[in-house]
């Protein structure tokens, strides 16, 4: 991993061996194929999402996690489908790894009636309400208030289920943060707090804006226990998450996440890039989190390249038949646009 | 029928809601022991224990998000927000999480809240404990403003606003929990968006809500004695707002004058006008529309100040008469 602006050690096991690690993990051979095939479908849908913006079929703005996918897939992995899910607005990444329709994405960032959101929403505001996917926010670190009262509402309701609220290192500085690990705290709720160290909020160096990182002083500070994991090690994030989600699951309190890793497209479309170096950008692909996981797949021969360019014609065809969803799905009736405003 | 206070009405609301749906609980600072800042929730913490009288750290935000956040998955919070002053610290929640879920996310969530907040000056609190922000609450889409004048009305519309499936932001007057009125014994509710005539009278409409709908009574007493006939319309609910009732007593009447304690600038007096002034009432106008409202100051500290900040009921007197002599 190339210096990374948090000086901190990680806490996730580093061994080279990957099949060694996967028994430990109890992960099998099927297991890592299906991470690597959904970090692919992920990287894949949000080129494709590029593309169609460029192409001025996508308006608005969009986010895009691509270099991300280690947290999103290590992370999604580890979920239940009954865990409450609160998403950051470079979300596309967790809800594809936490099994979101991609047909439903692509259909809402062509703002159809098709979309997960009927077009009222957009690539920003992405939420599976009766899968217990509470959204995507379109405020740095609107979730984490959010997830307080789930916590509470699952403890209140006896369910067995935990809430897991992902924000970047951007919303690491927001003082809601303070207030919801406070009160998880004091009332031991079920939170997984998940911060997904992309070291740039917008265009502000996580180091230069934040007093002090890794984060999770900040929630050991709160009496919460706080890891701090290589993101780009999907194996690494997978092992770490386990435990935090087990922490909360088994009702020992809530807990906190910090995953390094790094984004390789803009912060938004409008992002020129001035304040990060071609060089920094190029040193982090090389650490690349899909590139290493093929690497010790490969060399492990958990995978052959035969069928790496099998899965990728897959994820091509998959995502291609999802843009055609989108694309021949209706807009929205402008007669409707007050709908939904109240219950 | 048993004469209760408004503030035993805001507790009895909610206490026989959380009797009758066990998802419904409080929560907010100093609820328990304390029973309140206003002492409306006193005895709730006996009855119903920590998990349901859920007392929190001085967190308005996180308040508002967590009420938010177990709205979203099922439950019926009620938050007690201490002063309606601090709903300041919790807009984001409130407005760009609560109030927008739905819409955002294509009618699939619900958020089914009640924030109840302590509004209004007379205390001597000054600025910072005695603001009336209905109109910034009322701006916002996807929240409910719900705003009582009397006990009758605050159970009624309570138990309507918990039921509710959208956030509602319950305003009470501190200066009426004292006050005392009817309440059936029964089980009762009012729907929300449903104005009430509190006084009939033909002369003029004077819409007010909240302690001013007291003030206005009384001054329709003093005028009435003058041969100034004066009909009181209460919104009860500022959103949505019953423009119907309010356009047929104008259009009996022939004069408006709206009264609040909010300041004047951008205040919902002037939502009220322009609303009639898109209705047939309009023709029927004898005057011009009037407001009257608080001054566009900081709620002072000195008494006299004080006063002299909102309307009183010598101002709604003196407002009435020059309306219905046609000193405008």
């Amino acid at each position: 991993m190339p210096p990374t602006k948090v000086d901190a050690k990680f806490d996730n096991e580093k061994t080279e061996d990957v099949l060694t690690r996967a028994e430990k993990l109890s992960l099998s051979k099927k297991d890592l194929v299906e991470m690597y095939r959904t970090m692919i479908k992920i990287r894949l849908f949000e080129e494709m999402a590029d593309k169609l913006y460029a192409l001025g079929k996508v308006h608005g703005t969009m986010h895009l996690s691509a270099g991300q996918e280690g947290v999103a897939v290590g992370t999604g992995t580890v979920m239940h489908d009954t865990d409450y899910l609160l998403n950051h607005h470079r979300g596309h990444g967790h809800f594809i790894a936490s099994g979101a329709d991609i047909d439903k994405m692509m259909a809402e960032f062509l703002g159809r009636e098709t979309g997960y959101c009927k077009g009222r929403g957009g690539s920003m505001h992405i939420a599976d309400v009766d899968a217990n996917n509470l959204g995507a926010n379109g405020i740095v670190g609107g979730g984490i208030h959010l997830a307080a009262g789930v916590g509470l509402a699952i403890k209140m309701k006896e369910e067995d289920n935990v809430v897991l609220v992902i924000f970047g290192d951007g919303a690491a500085n927001q003082g809601i943060l303070h207030e919801s690990f406070n009160m998880a705290a004091i009332w031991d709720l079920p939170v997984v707090y998940l911060c997904e160290n992309n070291q740039y909020g917008m265009s502000a160096a996580v180091t230069r804006v934040s007093s002090k990182v890794p984060f999770k002083g900040r929630a050991e500070a709160h009496g919460i226990p706080g890891y701090f994991v290589d993101g780009n090690d999907v194996l690494g994030v997978y092992e770490i998450m386990k435990n935090a989600a087990e922490h909360a699951r088994s009702r020992k309190g809530p807990v906190f996440v910090e995953a390094m890793t790094y984004r390789y497209f803009g912060h938004s479309k409008s992002d020129r890039n001035l304040y990060r170096t071609k060089e920094e950008i190029q040193a982090w692909k090389e650490e690349d989190p899909i590139g290493r996981f093929e690497t010790l797949l490969l060399d492990a021969k958990v995978i052959t390249d035969a069928d790496i360019d099998e899965i990728y014609q897959e994820m091509n065809q998959a995502i291609d038949e999802a843009v055609s969803f989108a694309e021949n799905s209706p807009e929205p009736d402008p007669s409707d646009v007050t709908e939904f405003v109240y219950a | 029928m048993p004469e209760i206070t408004y503030r035993q009405a805001v507790k009895d609301a909610m206490v026989e809601e959380m009797r009758r749906d066990e998802r419904v609980f409080l929560i907010g600072e100093d609820i328990g022991t304390y029973g309140g800042a206003f002492g409306v929730s006193a005895g709730m913490l006996e009855e119903f224990g920590p998990e349901r009288i859920v007392e929190t750290p001085i967190s308005e935000d996180a308040i508002v998000g967590a009420a938010a956040g177990a709205a979203m998955i099922g439950m019926r919070p009620i938050a007690e927000i201490m002063f309606m002053d601090f709903i300041l610290l919790a807009m984001e929640p409130l407005v760009n999480q609560a109030a927008k879920a739905r819409y955002m996310f294509g009618g699939k969530a619900t958020v089914p809240m009640v924030i109840r907040m302590p509004s209004g000056s007379g205390t001597g609190a000054a600025a910072q404990h005695s603001q009336s922000l209905e109109t910034i609450l009322m701006h916002i889409p996807g929240i409910k403003v719900v705003a009582p004048s009397t006990p009758y009305d605050v159970k009624g519309l309570l138990i309507s606003s918990i039921r509710d499936l959208n956030p509602v932001c319950f305003v009470e007057h501190k200066l009426l929990y004292k006050e005392k009125g009817e309440v059936p014994d029964e089980e009762y509710t009012i729907p929300l968006g449903v104005a009430d005539i509190k006084r009939e009278g033909s002369d003029i409409t004077v819409v007010s809500s909240g302690i001013m709908v007291h003030k206005s009574l009384k001054a329709s007493e003093i005028l009435a004695d003058e041969g100034i006939s004066v009909e009181v319309v209460d919104p009860r609910t500022l959103k949505p707002l019953d423009v119907d009732t309010i356009s047929k007593s104008v259009k009996k009447t022939g004069r408006m004058l709206v009264v609040h304690e909010a300041v004047k600038t951008a205040g919902w007096a002037g939502e009220i006008m322009a609303s009639i002034s898109e209705t047939p009432a309009w023709d029927y106008l004898d005057a011009p529309m009037r407001r009257l409202a608080g001054k566009d100051v900081p709620i002072p500290y000195n008494p006299k100040l004080e006063a002299a900040a909102v309307p009183q009921v010598d101002d709604i007197v003196q407002e009435i008469r020059a309306i219905v002599h046609n000193k405008y």
